[in-house]
């Protein structure tokens, strides 16, 4: 955790106490087996992380599905129970407290989920649902429950009326309104908004995240705005974090991580939102293969069997391109998911005669996207030794050769998370000055 | 091969006859889709675009659904004419649907090989069991599925939503259509997935010289790939052309009203308003009540027929300020989209909330 406490020792950061201070927050689901449900192998879902929030600030996480984001802010508000690290609100670690000191918690911390319709119980009016946590919290005054939640439906923009109508009677935008309402009627200091307008329509979305933007100046809130959309993200927040399997791999004030993301994750995030400029096509990072599972995330950088700019290995010089390829290549094979059958089955689909050893590596080169020969004299030796084992059969060999070969700085160490020259904080060895220098060392 | 489009849809009507009266979902639509181009159906839900599509192969339900106008010419044949069992002949064989959810299109008791085999054994393509399979395997590999042998004879629940995408695009293109329509294919997909899978489509568009006629709402999507776009807005067509004309020189108010609500860099804005009742929607322009530009002439008669944007024959608007007898300039001007609300309020229209 020494980079994590390293991070918060940060000036910048520390101006004035967070409201919430995050730290080396994990969450680890036991994979069990067998009647006995021993307990073989765990997923880490939320692996470390860290982050904190100052008061009436916004921070987004943003980060593809299944890389924690949810499972984090769960965690942060006791829904669920972390494994691992602390969550400091106001100063206070709140993840072993119970009871009472729980309910007073959850009664400064709120949430507002993604689909507004199964947020609410249709046969409760939606004055109802707003005002049930006074109840839950001990306000008995029916009367005076009802002029909070009308004063409240009137302040995210509906009517006083609203109050005695069911949620059915609203659009889809109105009902997310009647969430935002719903999580301040206990006044609290922090809400998780939880993909607040993924489920809404273009014209609608900017005007709850203008809401939100003003509910939180009204009600100096705290804010952890979740979302896949970096473009929501942009629209709202002060500073970004991006997750990628668990772990956060950049943070930094939101325009200077929009406009020089540094960590080749962020780079590809940012470059994938579709640009509303029919001049601008076919300008995005592609990245390879999809999000690994985080019962077994890969060793190093999470990112390194993704990542178009993955570091070659000492003493080899590639093309970028086809070093991502032979990466690939590698990954599968370490995985046991290269099916040379299926390239044979391919090869045969042409002429019907079993095909030469040479036409299957040929068509694994194919595949992979890779060239007949790489250009990379010394690199292509290695490389066509290990498809002949592959032929052979014998891909453990051919997995181990090239491990042995090509092993990259990102699959060995992990990143820490560190300031770049953007100012911000990325997890990223290009970052990292020891292992540019050996780099430029080979490029002379 | 004659050079008429592969698609006319010509003032096609499409209502729903539901409890509380006839649901108005597409009020006489019309727009044409050529051979190899991709055109982009764009709107907010509820706009009619995917119950447009839906009519084209009428796979919409009926009932409650009724098509009670309109033509659809495909291919110099008239679909809207044709019985039921002569138009299973072209669904999914040379029209082919590709839908939001993977989920929901791929039955889970069945390998993704079978799945993709069975749209040839039913379209007759391919009667040898062992061909089908090869080309399944094929057909995965082309779009872009790791060890496609292998992930042949896997079921849809072993695989993540992005390659069930995948899948679901790989029966689509089984039977080799000439018209693939795909509704939000994308949707539902991280934009790291969803850029992989929009390349795919622009490739394999190429490769098999297929039209695309693709529904969405989002509009950065549409600038991607669209040649042609058709924007609709509560049944109607309010504008339509070429992607750059419309990107550029946007015509009808609310596609412009549309671009500027895109989040991102800072100031976006918010449409005013909500949309109209489908069950009774009002006179003139269905977008006046949400229009800050809108005048007495915008609330009365029947939608404004769509005529050329600054005299492009096929850049057109629906939008009174571009016939000849109004000033273009009334809507040139800056306004403050999310005030549209109040000249509804005026109005006694909708109620001036947002949202």
């Amino acid at each position: 955790m020494s980079e994590e406490q390293s991070l918060e020792s940060r000036p910048s950061r520390t101006a004035g106490d967070p409201l919430l201070d995050v730290r080396g927050l994990e969450k680890h689901y036991p994979i069990t087996e067998g009647v006995l449900k021993k307990q073989v192998g765990k997923v880490r879902a939320v692996d470390g992380v860290s982050f904190s929030i100052g008061r009436g600030e916004t921070l987004g996480l943003v980060g593809e599905s299944g890389c924690g984001k949810s499972t984090a802010a769960e965690n942060i508000l006791r829904l669920e129970d972390p494994t691992g690290g602390q969550v400091l609100f106001d100063g206070k670690d709140v993840t072993g407290i119970e009871g009472q000191e729980l309910k007073q918690f959850r009664r400064r911390a709120q949430i507002v989920f993604q689909d507004p319709t199964s947020s609410f119980d249709p046969r409760m009016s939606v004055g109802e649902s707003i005002t049930e946590p006074l109840l839950i919290h001990g306000m008995r005054d029916r009367e005076r429950r009802r002029g909070i939640g009308q004063n409240l439906l009137e302040r995210v923009g509906l009517s006083a009326d609203d109050y005695g109508r069911y949620p059915h009677e609203f659009s889809g935008g109105q009902k997310q309104r009647i969430g935002l309402a719903r999580s301040l009627v206990l006044n609290p200091e922090f809400i998780v908004a939880d993909e607040p307008v993924s489920a809404l329509d273009v014209s609608i979305k900017t005007a709850i995240l203008n809401l939100i933007d003003d509910l939180q100046e009204e009600f100096d809130l705290s804010i952890l705005l979740i979302s896949h959309d970096m473009g929501v993200v942009r629209q709202v927040c002060d500073r970004v974090a991006v997750m990628y399997l668990g772990k956060i791999v950049e943070m930094g004030p939101t325009e200077q991580l929009f406009d020089d993301p540094q960590h080749p994750y962020t780079q590809a995030l940012i470059s994938s939102i579709p640009r509303p400029d029919p001049n601008q096509r076919g300008t995005s990072v592609r990245l390879s293969g999809t999000v690994p599972s985080p019962s077994n995330p890969p060793s190093g950088c999470r990112f390194h069997t993704r990542c178009p700019q993955v570091i070659q290995p000492e003493g080899y010089e590639f093309e970028q391109t086809e070093w991502r390829g032979v990466m690939d290549v590698r990954h599968r094979l370490q995985t046991g998911e290269l099916d040379l059958e299926a390239i044979r089955e391919l090869q045969v689909a042409g002429d019907g005669e079993e095909p030469t050893d040479e036409a299957v590596k040929g068509g694994i080169r194919e595949e992979f996207d890779l060239p007949g020969t790489l250009s990379s004299p010394p690199a292509e030796a290695v490389f066509d030794e290990a498809l002949d084992q592959v032929v052979a059969e014998e891909f453990g060999d051919a997995a181990a050769l090239l491990a042995e070969e090509f092993e990259t700085v990102c699959e060995r160490e992990e990143p820490p998370l560190d300031a770049t020259d953007a100012g911000h904080v990325a997890a990223c060895h290009l970052h990292d000055d020891a292992v540019t220098a050996t780099l430029d060392g080979i490029d002379e | 091969m004659s050079s008429e489009p592969l698609l006319q849809v010509e003032n096609l009507t499409t209502h729903f006859h539901t409890d509380e009266g006839t649901v108005r979902a597409v009020d006489g639509v019309s727009f044409d889709v050529s051979r190899g181009e991709t055109v982009c159906l764009v709107g907010e839900s509820g706009s009619g675009k995917s119950v447009t599509s839906e009519s084209i192969t009428r796979i919409v339900d009926i009932p409650p659904g009724e098509i009670v106008d309109g033509s659809v010419r495909f291919d110099g044949q008239e679909l809207t004419e044709i019985s039921e069992k002569e138009l299973r002949k072209i669904r999914g064989k040379r029209i082919a649907h590709v839908f939001q959810n993977p989920q929901d299109a791929l039955n889970p008791v069945y390998t993704v090989g079978t799945q993709i085999g069975e749209v040839m054994k039913i379209h007759g393509t391919e009667q040898d069991k062992a061909a089908r399979r090869r080309r399944a395997v094929d057909l995965l590999d082309r779009v872009g599925i790791p060890d496609p042998a292998a992930r042949v004879d896997n079921y849809p629940h072993e695989m993540s939503g992005g390659m069930k995408q995948r899948v679901v695009i790989a029966m689509a293109l089984a039977a080799q259509p000439d018209l693939l329509i795909a509704d939000e294919p994308t949707t539902a997909l991280d934009v790291t997935i969803q850029a992989q899978i929009l390349d795919l489509l622009a490739e394999l568009q190429e490769e098999f010289g297929m039209s695309v006629l693709f529904v969405t709402h989002d509009l950065g999507v549409v600038a991607q790939i669209a040649d042609r776009v058709v924007v609709m807005y509560a049944g109607k067509v309010m504008e339509r052309g070429g992607v750059h004309d419309v990107f550029d020189n946007p015509g009808h108010p609310y596609t412009r009203a549309l671009l500027a609500c895109l989040p991102g860099e800072g100031d976006a804005e918010t449409i005013g308003g909500e949309l109209p009742s489908p069950l009774d929607p009002p006179e003139g322009c269905r977008f006046a009540a949400r229009c800050p530009y809108a005048v007495e002439d915008c609330r009365v008669g029947d939608q404004p027929e769509l005529v050329p944007v600054d005299g492009h024959a096929d850049h057109t608007a629906s939008c009174i300020f571009h016939q000849p007898d109004y000033d273009r300039s009334h809507i040139d001007r800056e306004v403050d989209w999310e005030s549209g609300a109040g000249t509804a309020a005026a109005d006694g229209g909708v109620r001036g909330d947002g949202a």
